[in-house]
């Protein structure tokens, strides 16, 4: 089979696994960037107990494989209760996994804010939430998008290992090839390239919104 | 899977209870985490000189060398590990090398790791004062002693941190190498939970034995670091 032949073949196939890893990635990272604010906000408490509790957190996301978080959920998960599909186990594991990177970029940026506006707020009467929303949020923002963007490029690549829980995205599609055509090169190639593109052109918007952001 | 696991759960739970498991798969999981480590410790020393010599191809003045750094970099950053392994394991066959699946494992695991390394010495070296080469140009000291004697030992002391979590994250991504094969600590857990049917416990267990190596590894580069600190300030 020739490379064109290869392309007018199974190109629609592995662009629809380019959209399924997409999308996989979308919603695992509305999972692990809320969760993992939340996860900075409790790294920062007053408490003990719940910083505590959220440094473990972080600690375990960040030292246990990807591969073994999804394992845990999907062939584990039946043991507590949890019974999904792949797909969104593989999000849910993603999200999670994601959360613990997320939350030690976000504590970062939380702690660049002088301490005094947060008390001048305070003192102002202004609510807790409104001082997170409208004076910590907007301004950590500057220092937070660069390595967010790094990040959801990490997720991305890691989304790789929901392949191996069956979930349908590029680099299974790509596997599905190889087993059809016994051609391995090319799907593994193929699946590479695209993922290659995929991470270049999210690098580059990154670029952008990072000049764009520190010139607001 | 899922299915069959809950059935032979109900035949196997009254037999072997947990403690029983785990002292039955203890030495295969030790025997795994050997392969993990090892898989992990070669390729991160393979891709070390590789990694310095690919900073140094980062910042050339030679254009054609430049390009051809950032195009290596830019592809091993830019495709997941999983996708990496499977070319290198496929591919070697076809060009007329046959390796066992350990080896492409290293091979691999190396590849990526180089461009990841290179990133991280890159930042490294820029980070010494252009003063230091100029003043040991002055003296006369040829490019190659510059590079190895003056700014290869400093960046090593600069880039500590991160070199940690890149071996932290070696480790982690090596769990994938058991897609081909490898009997490291993660098909060891695979294979615990298909013959037991207790999937939450071997794959729990595979999690604390990576989560205590990667802490291993943390707090070591914490200790190196300080000592490396402690001999800087001695040594000024």
């Amino acid at each position: 089979m020739t490379t064109l032949d290869f392309i007018a073949t199974y190109g629609p196939l592995l662009l629809s696994g380019l959209f399924a890893t997409l999308r996989i990635c979308f919603f695992a990272s509305l999972i692990a960037i809320p969760l993992g604010l939340v996860v900075a906000l409790l790294l920062r408490s007053r408490r003990a107990a719940l910083r505590w509790i959220a440094r473990a957190y972080v600690e375990v996301m960040r030292g246990t494989p990807i591969l073994v978080v999804l394992f845990l959920l999907y062939y584990g998960g039946p043991s507590f209760g949890l019974v999904l599909e792949a797909e969104p186990v593989g999000i849910l594991g993603l999200g999670l996994y994601g959360a613990g990177y997320f939350a030690e970029i976000l504590r970062a940026g939380l702690q660049s804010i002088a301490q005094g506006q947060i008390e001048a707020a305070r003192m102002l009467g202004i609510p807790a939430a409104h001082i997170l929303w409208r004076i910590q949020l907007p301004q950590m923002l500057r220092l937070v998008v660069p390595p967010s963007i790094n990040q959801i490029i990490v997720l991305i690549k890691e989304s790789a290992a929901l392949s191996i829980i069956t979930v349908p995205e590029l680099t299974k599609i790509g596997a599905q090839i190889a087993n059809e055509t016994f051609a391995v090169i090319q799907p593994y190639l193929a699946v590479a390239l695209l993922y290659w593109l995929l991470i270049e052109i999210l690098a580059a918007l990154g670029h952008w919104l990072e000049r764009k952001v520190r010139h607001a | 899977m899922r299915e069959k696991v809950a059935e032979g759960r109900m035949r196997v739970s009254r037999e072997a209870s947990m403690l029983d498991l785990l002292v039955k798969y203890a030495p295969d999981f030790f025997h795994g985490m050997l392969v993990t480590i090892f898989v992990s410790g070669s390729a991160i020393l393979l891709g070390t000189v590789p990694a310095l010599a690919l900073a140094f191809g980062l910042m050339s003045k030679h254009p054609m060398v430049r390009y051809a750094a950032n195009l290596y970099r830019s592809f091993w950053r830019g495709t997941p590990i999983l996708v990496q392994l499977l070319v290198v394991f496929y591919l070697l066959p076809v060009i007329g090398i046959s390796v066992p699946p350990m080896l492409a494992a290293i091979l691999a695991l190396a590849l990526n790791t180089t461009a990841f390394q290179a990133e991280i010495y890159r930042a490294g070296l820029q980070a010494i004062p252009y003063g230091q080469i100029e003043a040991a140009r002055m003296l006369g000291i040829g490019t190659r002693h510059v590079r190895w004697r003056i700014l290869v030992p400093q960046t090593i002391r600069l880039v500590l941190p991160a070199i940690v979590s890149e071996i932290v994250i070696i480790i982690k991504n090596s769990s994938l190498v058991s897609v081909i094969a490898v009997t490291e600590l993660t098909r060891v857990s695979q294979q615990m939970a298909s013959n037991s049917f207790r999937p939450l416990e071997s794959y729990l267990a595979a999690g604390v034995i990576y989560l205590l190596i990667c802490l291993l590894v943390s707090v070591a580069g914490l200790a190196v670091e300080n000592r490396l600190r402690r001999q800087g300030a001695v040594s000024l």
